[in-house]
């Protein structure tokens, strides 16, 4: 670096690049969960759909499956789970999802084994609810296809 | 780990210049126990991608990923306190402010650590939940945020307490740059963690601000450390004028910054957000390879002009290898699927695997490492550098470990890229379903897995460096 760009040019660009930057970010974030509740569709958001969010924490599902991409990537994605094995159904969805738990683990030996989660009839129902909306949510079109 | 004692006729101290930089030590010692903790458990997990039931009843991949990624970001949170706590009073000039609080602090943290893994190991997950009152302010079950909500606020009190020992020690002595950087990342690190705490009923909302964990951290304030930090390393090692190195370690944060904020986006696309996203991310992102460019072109010039020969080789090369290795595993890997229309096919598929693999590794594994190769000869009382068996043990393990990183990576990118030809590019109907397309994968898991290995022997290798040097010292 030439001596005409000093260690003081550098600092200033650094405080007032990063500040600028930061600042345009909140803004940007603002704006952003301004506009968001047309995209997620949160007039959706029932009990149900809370509760069946809290079962999917304390059962750590991300820590196999990806929810719009994100989690861990040994196990199906979930996103769009509601239209692959439920065609966008809420009954038939929530008829598959109780028949699937209740037969893990599949015991194939060498296959990927799913654990058996205990959870009740009502339980699976809320747990499907949780992955309706977030079917439903408009996320830019993704995943490419059905497959996730 | 070996070398406790002081040496024959000459103490430990001697080879400090605050005799406080010692609480150091037991941060980097727990930091490497844990390190092994972490590849162990990356081993049992890449089993399980191609042998499915392995262990499946007693540790389930999700449990195994858990001790992983956690591992991971605890035993890195103990490499960069105990680098704050080795390098913050030698800028200074000055005592740490209370060595006995970091003592105290080191306790707390490596307590609540083991605790929150035992928990994940021995309890399942939900139980855990209950037993911790997760229901009271759910917190859990997130990505990398599985730990009990007690355990993140403790992880808040520990860092407070180390925030406040390093900023009463700064504002004591002489406020450096390196200092100052420092403390700003770390204090950075402290506030974007408070976002784990907010967790919406609302999972649009609950995966945006994950980021500001998630995305904040490594590609924002993280690297304000590892600047710091490498700083420091360079200026130690090669003798060059402090105001050079202070210059470009400006522009490569202010870079890291300026590209990385906005950056943040890339991860926008394709949640419930304004297609805006797309481009800023894009854009902004594509950008995110520059400061670790010019990381790579500064450690190369600064050690090339060195105006002296420091004894410690290895730890100069872990200085050069962090950079190259961030650039590629950060940089390039990142760029790769950084960009909205190709990450639409890769968003998290093992490209995302790949990339973040190297990417940890290049730029905070191998960044702590190479302040724990610098200041354990001093820490231990051997001197400025380790003997030179010692050394060779040490570069043995940087290569084996640094070789199957590349390794895992190219594996796990040709995974990644034979999963988006048959599972993301054809239409629906057409696709295979994802388990199908992981059988097709198999063979790069089995690769990458062999790999694995290599790391794990290239980790107890470059533990080995540590016992070579029990009795012998070499002189400076």
């Amino acid at each position: 670096m030439s001596a005409t760009f000093t260690k003081s040019m550098a600092r200033n660009i650094y405080y007032g690049g990063s500040m600028f930057f930061l600042l345009l970010f909140f803004g940007l974030t603002m704006h952003t969960t301004k506009v968001m509740p047309e995209r997620d569709h949160r007039e959706n958001l029932t009990e149900a759909v809370e509760r069946g969010k809290g079962l999917w924490e304390v059962n750590n599902c991300i820590g196999c499956h990806t929810l719009v991409g994100e989690g861990a990537y040994y196990a199906p994605e979930l996103g769009n789970v509601f239209y692959r094995r439920g065609a966008g159904d809420l009954d038939t969805f929530k008829a598959f999802l109780n028949g699937w738990m209740s037969v893990q683990p599949l015991g194939i030996p060498g296959r990927r084994q799913m654990p058996q989660f205990n959870l009740t009839e009502p339980e699976v129902n809320d747990l499907a609810e949780f992955l309706k909306f977030t079917a439903e949510m408009e996320v830019n079109g993704w995943p490419p296809n059905i497959e996730g | 780990m070996a070398g406790h004692q002081t040496l024959k006729g000459k103490d430990i101290m001697d080879t400090l210049k605050f005799k406080s930089q010692i609480v150091a030590k037991p941060y980097f010692i727990f930091a490497l126990m844990l390190f092994v903790g972490q590849i162990l458990f990356g081993l049992v997990m890449g089993l399980q991608y191609v042998v499915g039931d392995f262990l499946g009843g007693t540790v389930p991949f999700n449990v195994a990923r858990m001790v992983h990624t956690n591992l991971l970001i605890v035993w890195l949170l103990f490499g960069f306190m105990g680098a704050a706590y080795f390098l913050v009073p030698e800028e200074a000039e000055t005592e740490l402010y209370s060595p006995k609080l970091a003592i105290v602090l080191f306790w707390v943290f490596a307590a609540a650590g083991t605790l929150t893994i035992l928990g994940y190991l021995l309890v399942p997950y939900s139980t855990l939940a209950e037993i911790t009152g997760n229901e009271y302010f759910p917190t859990m079950g997130r990505e990398f945020l599985e730990q009990p909500t007690i355990t993140k606020v403790g992880i808040v009190i520990v860092c407070l307490g180390f925030l406040f020992n390093i900023g009463m020690t700064i504002l004591r002595g002489r406020k450096t740059v390196i200092n100052m950087v420092l403390i700003t990342g770390l204090i950075g690190l402290a506030v974007f963690f408070l976002f784990s705490f907010y967790n919406p009923a609302n999972i649009a909302l609950d995966k945006l601000f994950w980021w500001f964990v998630v995305h904040l951290w490594v590609e924002g304030v993280w690297e304000l450390i590892m600047g710091a930090i490498l700083a420091f390393i360079l200026i130690k090692i090669t003798g060059v004028d402090r105001e050079i190195i202070e210059k470009w370690l400006y522009v490569i944060i202010a870079m890291a910054l300026i590209s990385g904020i906005l950056g943040t986006g890339h991860h926008f696309f394709w949640l419930a957000t304004p297609g805006y996203w797309q481009w800023i991310g894009s854009v902004f992102s594509a950008l995110e390879p520059l400061p670790f460019f010019a990381m790579v072109l500064y450690a190369f010039n600064m050690v090339n002009n060195r105006r002296r020969d420091h004894p410690n080789k290895a730890a100069t090369l872990w200085a050069l290898g962090t950079s190259v290795m961030a650039f590629l595993g950060a940089g390039v890997w990142g760029f790769l699927h950084t960009l909205a229309p190709v990450n639409f096919y890769t968003h998290g598929t093992q490209i995302t695997a790949a990339h973040g693999h190297m990417a940890f590794y290049g730029a905070y594994v191998m960044i702590v490492l190479t302040i724990i190769s610098y200041a354990m000869p001093k820490l231990r009382g051997i001197g400025e550098a380790s003997s030179k068996k010692a050394q060779v043990v040490e570069m043995w393990g940087f290569w084996l470990m640094t070789v199957a990183m590349v390794f895992i990576t190219l594996f796990l990118t040709g995974a990644g890229i034979l999963q988006v030809w048959l599972q993301r590019l054809p239409e629906s109907g057409e696709a295979l379903s994802f388990m199908q397309t992981q059988d097709e994968l198999a063979i790069f898991y089995w690769a990458r897995e062999f790999a694995g290995v290599i790391f794990m022997i290239g980790l107890l290798t470059y533990l080995a460096n540590f016992l070579v040097d029990k009795k012998e010292a070499v002189k400076s």
